[in-house]
């Protein structure tokens, strides 16, 4: 396969409500800041990949707030409506066709406009769920609660990830929610539908993100510094949530194994040096990384409490404060890979993880990880 | 009032979209329903590939990929395989005044989870493993919530 590589990123703060800024401003923001982080200009974009949502904005064609502001009129471009890791896998992909040779992907949200729950609860099926009122974080209770039953996860080891998170985004000028919590406060946190208390959530949050990919040639004129992707994978499993082991994330272990197998990646924990998961609830960077095989199923909480991932440990997971610190949704996948590349680059301040060569972003979709994507960058 | 950038007032409209829809829930699903709201049964279907009983029903697996014309009854009755109890209110959303529950339930006869409300007088008791019972509605009109909740037995 040619080589692809990450050439330009840029991100905006993330805010529980950006009021200064409109769709437009925050995707023009994005926009310019990774021209100018790629020293490219508009003309140099070969085709453009937006991700957004059209419930979420409130229209349909939701990239028609932004076709300005990203650039996009007289190129060819489409809109992903998912997370921002797979607009990117459409867009490096729109490169690996030979008809392209770099790729703009930019997604915008503002989740303070409108309501998550009634969004949330718009992803399940009109005909047998959708009724019963479930939302994202109802439905991600039954699965926290499925995964802590089977492997004797206790509340307190998902708490560990929480208040490790809302530390490491004291690092992160651009995370929303930084904060030094112990546990205690997390278990005492308000309980919205159990096991999953306030502090377990993620935020409802406003921001936007973009990066440009381009193939080998064009990435070697660009940049001195580009970030190469080594592997991608991605899989889905069923729809309906009692068709699914909600404690065994098997779209997760497909997808992952496909990433390692095209990066040549034998023992993740050994040869990944840091790792940005889709922690939208405590539970799930749990869950997540014994489907990313960075542990055996059911040890993930013993790690989280050996120190492993905190920052300093064996294997920093989420030095930016992951999800729980900004939860754009969409945005947060592209962001996952913004961090990603920014620790390649050695341009990550002070969460920086000191010489990562190979790092590991991942997104999710549909209702308690149905879809995943998982990249592995190298520099 | 808020300021936006360089100090202009902060306009914001307000909107609200409603559109009316009337989804045609599909053969399967009105087989489903009909024997719901008449008859107070609930049915999945059968694949003949992996045997799995699916319920609420599909006219196709999702595993074997092939087609599935068998029906089978199951039971009002079942084991919680996992669950949670609802704090917060969604006024226009829940279907029940919070506190409540929501469980994936295992059907009697079912291979695959059913997932709908529970409710009970002591809801701190539930557990993976309770055994639950259907509690219909008197007055049903051909939809999920012709099943009221499931409760404890
Ligand atoms: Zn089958």
């Amino acid at each position: 396969m040619e080589r692809i590589a990450i050439v330009g990123v840029g991100q905006t703060k993330h805010e529980r409500r950006k009021r200064a800024d409109s769709f437009a401003d925050m995707v023009y923001e994005v926009t310019t800041k990774a021209l100018a982080d790629a020293s490219m200009t508009i003309k140099d974009v070969d085709n453009v990949i937006t991700v957004s949502n059209d419930f979420w904005d409130g229209r349909t064609i939701s990239s028609m707030a932004v076709t300005d502001a990203c650039g996009s009129n007289g190129k060819n471009v489409s809109t992903v409506e998912g997370d921002g890791t797979f607009g990117a896998l459409y867009g490096m992909m729109r490169i690996l066709s030979g008809y392209y040779g770099t790729t703009l992907v930019v997604s915008h949200l503002k989740g303070s406009e409108s309501s998550m729950p009634h969004i949330t609860n718009a992803m399940f099926d009109p005909v047998y769920e959708r009724m019963l009122g479930l939302d994202s974080i109802s439905s991600s209770a039954l699965q926290a609660r499925a995964y802590m039953d089977r492997y004797g996860i206790t509340e307190e080891q998902c708490a560990r990830v929480s208040v490790k998170n809302h530390k490491n985004a004291k690092n992160n000028p651009n995370a929303q929610v930084a904060m030094d919590i112990t546990i205690d406060d997390v278990m005492k946190s308000r309980m919205l539908a159990d096991p999953i208390k306030l502090y377990d959530c993620s935020p409802i949050s406003d921001g936007a993100c973009a990066i440009i990919l381009a193939n080998e040639k064009r990435a070697q004129k660009i940049t001195k510094k580009p970030v190469w992707v080594r592997g991608v994978g991605y899989c889905a499993e069923a729809y309906h949530l009692g068709d699914r082991d909600l404690a065994d994330p098997i779209a997760l272990k497909a997808a992952a194994k496909k990433a390692y197998s095209m990066a040549g990646i034998t023992n993740p924990r050994a040869e990944i040096d840091v790792a940005e998961i889709y922690d939208a609830f405590s539970y799930m960077e749990l869950l997540w990384m014994e489907g990313l095989g960075l542990c055996e199923p059911g040890r993930a909480g013993r790690l989280v409490e050996q120190g492993v991932t905190e920052m300093g440990g064996e294997l920093p997971i989420n030095p930016s404060g992951g999800v729980l610190s900004a939860h754009t949704v969409l945005v947060a996948g592209l962001v996952r890979i913004v961090e990603a590349a920014l620790q390649l680059r050695g341009d990550s301040g002070k969460r920086q993880v000191a010489g990562a060569k190979t790092a590991l972003a991942h997104g999710i979709n549909g209702p308690c990880g149905q879809s995943h994507c998982v990249w592995i960058l190298g520099n | 009032m808020a300021k936006a950038k360089g100090g202009v007032e902060e306009m914001v409209l307000k909107g609200k979209i409603k559109v009316p829809y009337t989804w045609y829930v599909g053969e399967c699903a009105s087989r489903f329903y009909v024997e719901l709201r008449d008859n107070k049964r609930i049915f999945g279907t059968k694949c003949a590939k992996c045997n799995k009983v699916i319920v609420p029903p599909r006219s196709s697996c999702g595993k074997c990929f092939v087609p599935i014309t068998e029906w089978v009854e199951v039971k009002d009755t079942g084991v919680v395989q996992t669950y949670t109890v609802v704090h917060y209110a969604v006024p226009g959303i829940q279907p029940l005044k919070p506190p409540y529950a929501y469980g994936i339930i295992k059907l009697d006869g079912a291979d695959t989870g059913f997932v709908h409300v529970i409710v009970g007088a002591d809801l701190t008791a539930l557990k993976a493993g309770t055994r639950v019972k259907a509690v219909f509605k008197e007055e049903r009109q051909g939809n999920m919530l012709d099943i009221q909740y499931f409760t404890p037995v």
